[in-house]
């Protein structure tokens, strides 16, 4: 396909809800009239109107999936016969899926406890340095970053040369200058983890740092005045002023990240494909989806799985959602 | 022109039910001021005649029709907002012919009847400034203005003094007061305010919990409250209230004692009041003389003195709330003096237990 | 004071520390991208910064090359084929002694031919008889090298290594995947905020409950209604509008909850004002709503627009990997995989990839941040 078709298609397609939305609005103020009992009729199909695309689209992408892959995660291969708990017992079974775990596990532990430190940290630091807004730009811009360029990136620093050999990569010419053997990092078990681990760490500190900046910007200079005015150091401050302030911002940016680390794929697709025993439940599904024709019953239980992991999250968005509403 | 009819009018919000009932005329022409505590539901009670809230039950009718189910654009009617609820991207022009452009006018007649509102209003220089641009009085203006060009039978105004700041507030209550002599449109005001109230309206309405307390002209409610509610809202400083009781009762008389020092017999009655029942004193603190001759009198000491230039107020000391005290003028009374206070007893107001006022 | 300014000091180097960290491994892939591929594959990305010190042999021209002059013949060339800016130091002749000779020194070799060296690589080869031997004499030279940049593999990726049409297949996904459902949940979130219908806080309280549900949920069924439909209507089952739309199926809770929240911060008197001067809700969306949502607007679009263009999941799933319409992320990988030593392809590639990003995150971070303030919950 040409550039020419591209946006041609491109332009169509943006065109046509634009189209969708205009015209039906048109035809009802054209058709409507100012009749008592139309009104009601009339306002009844405007919020169709408003909201039909939004809900088809909700439903076809977000709803019904997420019933039928429930359905799915007890039929067979094929989603045809239905096989009960078979699937779910070949889980439990499967030695890929134990290490998948056992490395989601370890992702949700490390990636967001040291991003929002970091964040939290880099926060604190930039916040009373002159340059510390450029700092920030510095430290936030990975975020812009696809994970697979990231990967790119840190596949570049991790990269592995014999030892006789210059090391192009960064993290073996440090090690190399120190007079250590060089390493094949990414190949070396359980380890491994870690440097892959290291690149999402590098890309979600940006947002812990960014939220947090907002946030430290919220804190009153009273109080932290009149703490120093009692005689607080700066550390006591931190830690019984800030910190306290800040609770409800570091669970937001714990919850964030934690999703994100849960759907992890990207990263560890670009950098290992699972191999090495790297391998997480995003990693493992998608390798299901089509190992073999895809196997949509195993598929479905590794998305099931996933869900799981934030399904308490949901809960607690949707208690907090109600809580406001009373207010 | 524009009667407006409110009748039996209730509404709620969930179980709360904050209009009860309420029943009102309103006269073509006139302007009328709801006023009352927060939460009293006056402004609820402009929203549903603008057609902002629904209806529970009853009617609300403009010149005769009823006009429940119409959506606000068929009232025939114009709001002035608390927060002027300007639209910030507009400039002053478009946003006094946003409702005109809506309603496919003339680009002519548009421009003419803009620059009408803006010559009353005086703000034809800021015609092409943004709201943003403007100050809290201007603002104020253009949110008139743009009522103003609609033309409508019946203005609304919602609160629309109070942000602005003390001295620009009084400033706009006379071109308010100004602009209802010229437009001769009818004009339902919304304010917490009595001040304003007593000054704009010709027809005060009292609203107490969703109840109309009171309705009349500024001087009725003044002289004659109906209840202790009313006699406590209207007036500036607040009216005085003494607990007492009733020492004797005749035809058109009633007695009183007064602090235990004297008795002071007051020209109004009430059928169900009987001799020993509890009842409240009321008189406001303009009314009070300081060692004057008078109908009744009692002596007590001054604790705070407040001199404004054209008066003074004396705060006395009293069981329970202090009584507050009016004098002209600059008065050499110190704290700590004792004064004798005289009572006018034509200006006493006497309320039952119940709050409602002797006649 | 003094504690103080050490405090101070010690934070600034700590910052330092952490900025260093961070832009090092981005800051090594773009000068890489630039770098000769050649060296880029013997040695370190930091060594081109510096002018350094480099040990190399050249082979000097046969015989085919002479040319005689008074009493000589005369074999003269340039060591470097292309100006690199070397500046030659010393030269040797044999390899146990290659620093025997200074620039301009003449060096007498066993056949009693000469040769000096110029600083610019430039060599005369001198002898009394005439050259014979097919292949010239090898010349060991120590040269100092300054830092030189290339765009050669910016060339090479975008035009023969396909990166430049993946890169406009990108923008096909991801502009449309940004834009539709920002239209969509305009009206959406409007309608949720200042619409009175039966349900809609029902809707509301799943739009919350969609901003968390993960993707691989809905993959497959998703390809399989693609699969179904494909077959049925005897279309592709994976195309640019199946893209779109998956993305704006997996944006819209996000774009809808970030706008309803502002949508909702607007002050109800200026709705109701518009009420009265006699809008209709849509007067109300078109000429109120969206003038004052452009801000919110720029916010949702960078978010939704880097999360499309970032993608790899989506489009690899539900696009062919076909070259008219692989994405960038898909094609570095498939890049990683085929071509994981040519370090000169794949750093070249990823800064491509980059430049969009990274140019809205400089042109826009404000709103970035913005939006990610916003209380970012991508689903």
């Amino acid at each position: 396909m040409s550039i020419l078709d591209i946006s041609l298609i491109v332009c169509l397609g943006i065109v046509s809800f634009i189209l969708y939305f205009h015209i039906s609005n048109y035809i009802l103020d054209f058709f409507g009239n100012n009749n008592l009992k139309r009104i009601k009729f009339e306002n009844s199909i405007r919020v169709l109107i408003f909201i039909a695309p939004a809900c088809i689209i909700l439903f076809i992408f977000i709803l019904y999936p997420v019933f039928e892959t429930i359905r799915l995660s007890f039929y067979d291969k094929f989603g045809r016969e239905f096989v009960g708990l078979y699937n779910y017992n070949w889980a439990v079974n499967d030695p890929e899926f134990k290490r998948s775990i056992f490395n989601n596990l370890a992702w949700l532990l490390v990636v967001p406890t040291l991003s929002t430190f970091f964040g939290l940290i880099i926060a604190n630091l930039a916040d009373r340095i002159w340059w510390g807004s450029i700092a920030k730009s510095i430290i936030f811009m990975p975020m812009a970053i696809s994970f697979v360029g990231a990967g790119v990136i840190w596949k570049f620093i991790y990269e592995y040369r014999g030892p006789g050999d210059t090391q192009i990569g960064l993290l073996n010419a440090v090690i190399v200058s120190f007079g250590y053997e060089p390493q094949a990092w990414l190949t070396i078990p359980i380890w491994n983890n870690f440097f892959l681990m290291a690149i999402m760490i590098w890309i979600q500190t940006g947002l812990a740092l960014v939220i947090f900046s907002a946030a430290l910007r919220g804190i009153p200079k009273e109080m932290i005045e009149a703490a120093r005015i009692d005689g607080a150091s700066e550390l006591k401050i931190f830690f019984s002023i800030i910190i306290p302030f800040l609770e409800q911002t570091i669970l937001v940016i714990w919850t964030i990240i934690t999703i994100l680390v849960l759907k992890i794929f990207d990263i560890i697709f670009a950098m290992t494909n699972g191999e090495w025993q790297t391998g997480v439940l995003a990693n493992l599904m998608y390798d299901w989806m089509f190992r073999g024709g895809g196997d949509s019953g195993r598929g479905s239980v590794l998305a099931i799985v996933i869900m799981i992991g934030v399904f308490p999250i949901m809960a607690w968005n949707i208690y907090k959602h109600k809580q406001e509403q009373k207010i | 022109m524009a009667d407006i009819n409110i009748n039996t009018v209730n509404k709620y919000y969930g179980d709360v039910h904050v209009i009860k009932d309420v029943s009102l005329d309103i006269k073509s022409q006139s302007f009328t001021v709801l006023v009352g505590p927060s939460g009293c539901g006056k402004s609820t009670m402009l929203r549903m005649i603008a057609g902002l809230e629904d209806i529970n039950s009853g009617t609300i009718s403009i010149d005769g029709q009823v006009v429940n189910d119409l959506p606000p654009k068929q009232r025939n009617i114009a709001m002035v907002f608390q927060s002027y609820a300007l639209y910030p991207h507009m400039t002053v022009f478009d946003n006094m012919a946003f409702g005109l452009k809506l309603e496919k006018r003339s680009k002519d007649e548009i421009n003419e009847r803009v620059q009408e509102a803006a010559r009353i209003l005086q703000i034809e220089d800021y015609l092409h400034r943004k709201p943003k641009q403007l100050s809290g009085g201007q603002r104020q203006r253009v949110a008139i203005g743009r009522a103003i060009t609609r033309k409508p039978k019946v203005f609304l105004f919602d609160e629309p003094l109070s942000n602005l700041d003390a001295a620009l507030r009084v400033q706009m209550r006379v071109e308010l007061a100004k602009l209802h002599d010229q437009l001769n449109a009818t004009m339902i005001y919304v304010t917490h305010d009595q001040t304003e109230a007593m000054t704009l309206a010709n027809d005060i309405v009292v609203l107490d919990e969703g109840i109309v307390s009171q309705n009349g002209s500024p001087m009725d409610l003044y002289h004659d409250p109906n209840n202790l509610f009313v006699g406590g809202f209207i007036g500036s400083p607040k009216m005085n209230f003494i607990s007492t009781k009733i020492t004797s009762k005749s035809s058109d008389k009633t007695e009183v004692d007064l602090m235990g020092s004297a008795k002071i017999s007051i020209p109004k009655t009430s059928a169900s009041a009987s001799e020993g029942d509890a009842v409240q004193l009321g008189i406001r603190p303009e009314h009070l003389t300081v060692n004057a001759d008078s109908d009744g009198s009692w002596e007590s000491k001054v604790f705070v003195v407040e001199k404004l230039g054209s008066g003074t107020f004396l705060y006395l000391e009293k069981e329970g709330e202090p009584l507050v005290v009016e004098t002209e003028g600059d008065s050499n009374i110190k704290v700590g003096d004792t004064v004798k206070v005289g009572f006018s007893a034509s200006h006493c107001h006497l309320f039952d237990s119940s709050q409602q006022a002797f006649k | 004071m003094n504690k103080v300014s050490l405090r101070s000091i010690l934070s600034q180097l700590l910052l330092l520390l952490f900025v260093i960290i961070w832009i090092l491994p981005t800051f090594g892939l773009f000068i890489s991208s630039l770098r000769d591929k050649d060296l880029l594959a013997i040695s370190g990305w930091w060594s081109a910064l510096t002018t350094t010190n480099v040990n190399e042999i050249y082979r000097m021209q046969g015989m085919d090359e002479q040319n005689q002059a008074d009493n000589y013949f005369i074999i003269t060339d340039n060591l470097f084929k292309k100006n690199s800016g070397k500046k030659i130091e010393t030269f040797g002749i044999t390899s146990k002694k290659i620093n025997e000779f200074k620039v301009g020194e003449v060096a007498i070799f066993k056949d009693k031919s000469t040769v000096t060296v110029n600083e610019d690589g430039l060599y005369i080869w001198k002898s009394e008889n005439e050259f014979t031997k097919k292949k010239g004499k090898r010349l060991f030279i120590t040269a100092s090298s300054p830092p030189s940049f290339t765009f050669d593999n910016y060339k090479e990726v975008l035009f023969q290594e396909g990166i430049g049409q993946a890169f406009v297949n990108t923008i096909a996904v991801a502009l449309p995947s940004t834009l539709i459902p920002l239209i969509i949940c305009s009206y959406f979130a409007y309608a949720l905020t200042w619409m009175q219908f039966f349900g809609r806080d029902t809707l509301l309280a799943i739009i919350i409950a969609s901003l968390v549900v993960p993707l691989q949920m809905s993959l497959i069924p998703i390809l399989t209604i693609y699969n179904d439909f494909g077959a049925l209507f005897g279309v592709a089952a994976k195309s640019y509008p199946g893209v779109w739309m998956a993305h704006t199926g997996f944006g819209l809770a996000s774009t809808t909850f970030l706008l309803r929240n502002f949508i909702k911060s607007l002050p109800n008197e200026m709705m109701e004002a518009a009420k009265v001067d006699g809008a209709s809700h849509y007067d109300i969306f078109l000429r109120i709503i969206i003038p004052l949502s452009i801000p919110a607007f720029a916010s949702i679009f960078i978010l939704q627009f880097l999360w499309c263009w970032n993608d790899l999941l989506v489009g690899l799933v539900f696009l062919d990997q076909v070259p008219s319409e692989i994405i960038l992320t898909a094609k570095l990988k498939e890049l990683l995989g085929s071509r994981g030593e040519n370090w000169e392809i794949l750093t070249t590639g990823a800064f491509v990839s980059m430049t969009v990003p990274l140019f809205i995150f400089f042109a826009l971070q404000r709103y970035f941040i913005r939006g990610l303030v916003a209380g970012s919950v991508k689903g």
